[in-house]
């Protein structure tokens, strides 16, 4: 197809070009074939700021279909203010539907958190990444981490979850925790929690990665190995809330997060929990 | 005459061993483009490396020798003679212009300037370790003592936090660091300790070779006793081939029992150190010692 043949003449309200999104998925697609391998891509400018999202943003509209549901969350909270206004943006440009129920969408873009509930072989995953490179901590030279992801030479960050441990008692590191993804390359998983990324592991939906202000996507495909970095003898653990209940819902399986200057604690996931209330 | 020179003496430094651990042969390394007639022009019969046909400079040529596990050997040299060059293209800091260095694994012989660079690498991480001048070199400033120890372990596979931990402790301990300050920044630490943190890294894998480059240059008199007799004792125990580059004598008095003596690029004469130092023959050698003497 010659590339003139892509250009729509017709009047269209989508944000981004028939050019935009081919670039984009053409790295999408580099990045499910090559899981975990930051794939450079020509991010555009969006309607919101770098670093609000715009990676994610860019991925969800090169991805998305008029016959798509969409959900969009911040933490995990479907009515953040960046959560309507990216889901709005989205469903008002594509004519996508908008649900806030994991299970009913099929494209769900987060920051922060993986839904509690719903997403299956039909869901694609979309997380807003701030800083995609997960050596940026222990190098600053972008040859040499091409060069470490390269040769799977990852001993300096486990240098750093040495440091951690012997520094701190335990390895403190919460979002963007650092896994080995195929057995192959090590990703940020920022920006979830420690507590959604057993949940990465072998799971049935893709999850795709986007930073616009670096420029990268990732990507890990449905069943795909995801194992944190640990020391055999020093156990991954995830945020731990002894035994704590959201105040909404009483459930305490959930991630919960407690409100500043108290002891409340309330489920992060806003829809699940509702969900988990009886109805009145 | 130097170009007129010859040793009638017996060659003990190129004598060939028959169970050597580190053979270097014709290794040669020069900055710009050469053929024969470049290289002639250059040496210590010209007084210069730097060729005055093209302006190449050939800072390391023919040089070849045989390390047996448990030896040391010494290169000496005044500065820019190309005794660095010779270490850091083992090392795989330099690419060599020609030449195999060959280093015998449980029976393999393996030319490692045939290898690729990330082969290399890998070699670094447990068959041939460098101990450089400048501590901050060869560890991270940033980085505890047993952190800088951990790094070349995991590199190796170790995955186990308590035995990357024990291992530590006892190189540390094995260089005399005091345990204590083994959670301690190395850039807290004085140049005394640094290096004896850095010798501690090389040795982590039990490498085959360790390459020193000036190990004890930046350290006063006093410390680098101490440092030297550390290594000393640490080489003999480990049955480790090792190359000491120095332009300092009582270093080279001290550790090897054979050395090489480089003058612009080229050995220039080679020879039992106690031999080379009570009756150096080369007329560029009896000015060293002379000066070294003084």
């Amino acid at each position: 197809m010659a590339l003139s043949d892509l250009i729509d003449h017709r009047e269209s309200t989508e944000l981004l070009d028939e050019f935009a999104k081919r670039e984009i998925r053409r790295a999408t697609l580099a990045a499910v074939a090559i899981p975990g391998y930051q794939v450079p891509f020509g991010s555009r400018e969006m309607p919101v700021a770098r670093g609000w999202g715009s990676g994610g943003l860019q991925i969800t509209l090169a991805v998305v279909h008029d016959d798509d549901t969409v959900k969009v969350i911040d933490q995990g909270d479907d009515d953040g203010v960046n959560a309507v206004n990216l889901r709005r943006l989205v469903t008002s440009s594509t004519g996508a539907d908008e649900s806030s129920i994991a299970s009913e969408a099929t494209l769900t873009q987060s920051r922060h958190r993986i839904p509690e509930d719903g997403l299956d072989e039909t869901s694609i995953l979309v997380l807003q990444v701030p800083v995609p490179e997960p050596l940026r901590g222990v190098e600053r030279d972008m040859r040499e981490l091409a060069r470490m992801h390269a040769e799977a030479d990852y001993s300096r960050m486990w240098v750093s979850l040495y440091e951690d441990k012997v520094r701190n008692g335990v390895i403190t590191q919460s979002t963007g925790y650092p896994c080995l993804v195929n057995g192959r390359y090590v990703v940020a998983t920022t920006p979830i929690p420690r507590w959604d990324i057993p949940r990465l592991h072998d799971a049935p939906f893709l999850t795709l990665f986007g930073a616009g202000r670096e420029k990268r996507i990732y990507a890990i495909p449905p069943y795909t190995m995801v194992e944190p970095l640990t020391f055999e003898d020093v156990p991954f653990e995830v945020e731990n809330s002894d035994g704590a209940c959201c105040a909404l819902c009483g459930k305490s399986e959930s991630f919960l997060v407690s409100l500043p200057n108290s002891t409340t604690w309330l489920c992060s996931d806003t829809d699940w929990c509702a969900r988990q209330r009886p109805a009145t | 005459m130097s170009d007129t020179f010859t040793d009638r003496r017996f060659d003990v430094a190129r004598l060939a061993i028959p169970d050597w651990l580190l053979k270097v042969e014709g290794l040669g390394k020069v900055y710009g483009p050469f053929d024969d007639a470049v290289i002639n022009s250059t040496g210590p019969g010209p007084e210069t490396a730097k060729s005055p046909l093209n302006g190449s400079i050939v800072a390391a040529w023919d040089v070849s020798f045989e390390v047996a596990p448990g030896e040391a050997l010494g290169i000496v040299g005044e500065s820019g003679s190309g005794k660095t060059t010779v270490l850091r293209c083992l090392a795989g800091d330099v690419t060599p212009s020609t030449g195999a260095a060959t280093i015998r694994l449980g029976g393999n012989d393996l030319n490692i300037f045939a290898v690729d660079a990330a082969e290399r690498r890998r070699l670094r991480v447990d068959t041939v370790s460098v101990v450089y001048q400048d501590p901050s070199e060869g560890l991270k400033m940033n980085v505890t003592a047993g952190g800088n120890i951990a790094e070349p372990l995991t590199a190796a596979g170790w995955r186990n936090f308590a035995k990357i931990r024990m291992r530590a402790c006892d190189l540390l301990s094995r260089t005399e660091v005091p345990l204590n300050r083994m959670d301690d920044l190395v850039r807290a630490f004085s140049g005394g300790m640094r290096q004896r943190v850095q010798i501690a890294k090389a040795l982590a894998n039990s490498p085959s070779v360790v390459l020193f480059d000036e190990p004890t240059t930046g350290l006063d008199a006093s410390v680098a006793a101490g440092v030297l007799d550390l290594i000393r004792s640490l080489l003999e125990e480990n049955r480790i081939a090792a190359v000491v580059v120095s332009h300092d004598f009582s270093v080279i008095e001290m550790l090897t029992s054979r050395c090489l003596v480089m003058h612009h690029g080229r050995i220039v004469e080679s020879a039992l150190t106690d031999q080379l130092l009570e009756d150096p023959h080369h007329s560029y050698t009896q000015r060293l010692v002379a000066a070294a003497r003084s």
